[in-house]
């Protein structure tokens, strides 16, 4: 009998058999090992994910004793954003956003940025960004934490400075296409401390590199060298380390840090990176399959979040946005599924905050 | 980071899984997390112990409130708004003897 009704990694509903659930989750959590060659979940913790899916409420919740704290890439300012991926449009300041957010919704931690949410745009944009941070962080009393992409990839033409090196790839000329993804991590590096060290001269209480590695190791490795700068020369700056997927993507394919090929890495193996480099809040993020079913998509996010928090020695936080941690890739996840994932990801995933 | 961008995420999460921030100690642990890299349980106990409170009491809204009050760090009850922002924060910073950067740089401000 199919009586359990789940998401789609599309957003949609669909209605399982138990039968069809376990094997889902199953399906899922194998796939996660394998290709990560990480431990699968165990018969107790594939039930408990099963538990989680056929309970009969709208929501579920986190056992009393197992609460976590919450970061964000944005979720504060949603109210008074509006564009095309997310953001209420409400006609409020910013400033009011993140209030009701501390005070009303209660997150423990909240992101603030710029619209335009990468490093590069908000080198511009650089006085605008330290009056707003000063002036909000003057009234909240949660950590303050500045956010915004890496996104190296807008360092190549035609919207920055450095050739493809995609082009030189296609014509064989793979040390050019090499030497350019340096480059452009060169001058990454040097946009995100810049702004790490004007936000720091008004107060910052911490940084957020989220979505690190979207344009694969470059970015990784260049990003990893600037949380250095900023932990060596920003006393007691806190930096929070996000990813943009579970498998850092060998654009160059050569690059090490500290003696470790970047290109591959699963999130077992980037948090050991990022807390070598100085990173002191670390995001899992495993990216959800829109054709395949929450329950697979979430039995991968928890298999590789156990596998990064068991082997971390700093707070793990596991992505659960918008087609990452199990949740669908749509604008308006079902809120059963947003508290399944959010359960899962720290009973099973043993998350240290989402 | 955390929890996501999509509408309406964040408020579900939150809920369910969350200490709640100022309306209990989710934002003392948070500190802990950001400032010393505390895993979740260490960082629990470390404000517990600050606090002189057991575990559970950190989520629980009736006494945090009252120890919120008492210490001046802020809630989200109006009464309490006299303590908010960087005035709770530097008692934040005391109370859990760690170093808050803006916190840091307000009494440079303020004491020239």
């Amino acid at each position: 009998m199919k009586d359990i009704v789940v998401s789609r990694g599309d957003g949609n509903l669909i209605e399982f058999s138990e039968d069809e659930l376990y094997k889902d989750i199953v399906k899922g959590s194998e796939n996660a090992a394998q290709k990560g060659k990480i431990d699968g979940l165990s018969k107790a913790e594939i039930n408990h994910l099963v538990d989680i899916f056929s309970q009969p409420g709208k929501t579920v919740s986190v056992d009393p004793g197992k609460e976590v704290v919450v970061s964000d890439d944005g979720a504060g300012l949603m109210a008074s954003w509006g564009r095309p991926s997310a953001g209420h449009a409400i006609p409020i300041s910013d400033h009011q956003s993140i209030l009701m957010y501390e005070r009303v919704y209660c997150g423990d931690t909240c992101g603030l940025g710029f619209p335009d949410y990468s490093y590069k745009p908000v080198k511009s944009a650089i006085g605008y960004a330290r009056s707003h941070y000063k002036t909000i962080s003057m009234l909240t009393t949660i950590p303050l934490i500045y956010g915004s992409q890496p996104n190296m990839g807008m360092y190549y033409h035609p919207t920055g400075p450095i050739p493809t090196p995609f082009d030189y790839f296609t014509k064989y000329e793979f040390e050019k296409g090499f030497q350019l993804q340096e480059e452009a991590a060169q001058i990454m590096r040097d946009d995100i401390y810049y702004v790490a060290e004007q936000l720091y001269e008004v107060g910052c209480e911490a940084i957020n590199l989220d979505t690190t590695a979207s344009a694969g190791d470059a970015e990784f490795w260049g990003a990893l060298q600037v949380v250095e700068d900023i932990k060596s020369r920003l006393p007691d700056m806190p930096v929070e380390m996000g990813m943009a997927g579970e498998e850092v993507i060998g654009m160059h394919g050569k690059l090490t840090y500290q003696g470790e090929r970047l290109a591959g890495m699963y999130p077992h193996q980037q948090v050991e990176m990022a807390a070598k480099a100085g990173v002191d809040i670390f995001g899992v993020a495993v990216n959800s399959d829109t054709g395949r079913s929450t329950p697979y998509n979430l039995a991968r996010a928890v298999t590789f979040t156990k596998a990064a928090a068991e082997q971390s020695s700093i707070p793990v936080h596991a992505n659960s946005g918008m087609g990452v941690g199990g949740m669908p890739m749509t604008l308006l996840p079902p809120i059963g599924c947003s508290t399944r994932c959010a359960k899962a990801l720290v009973e099973i995933g043993k998350a240290d905050g989402l | 980071m955390g929890t996501g961008d999509s509408h309406g995420v964040a408020i579900a999460q939150i809920v369910s899984a969350c200490m709640g921030g100022i309306r209990t100690a989710g934002d003392l642990v948070a500190w802990m997390q950001l400032t010393r890299r505390m895993r979740i349980d260490k960082a629990k106990e470390y404000v517990a112990k600050k606090l002189n409170l057991n575990l559970q009491n950190l989520t629980d809204e009736t006494i945090m409130s009252k120890v919120r009050s008492e210490n001046g760090i802020g809630s989200v009850i109006p009464d309490h708004v006299e303590y908010m922002g960087m005035a709770a924060k530097s008692n934040i910073s005391r109370l859990l003897d760690i170093t808050i950067h803006s916190v840091e740089l307000y009494k440079r401000h303020l004491h020239g």
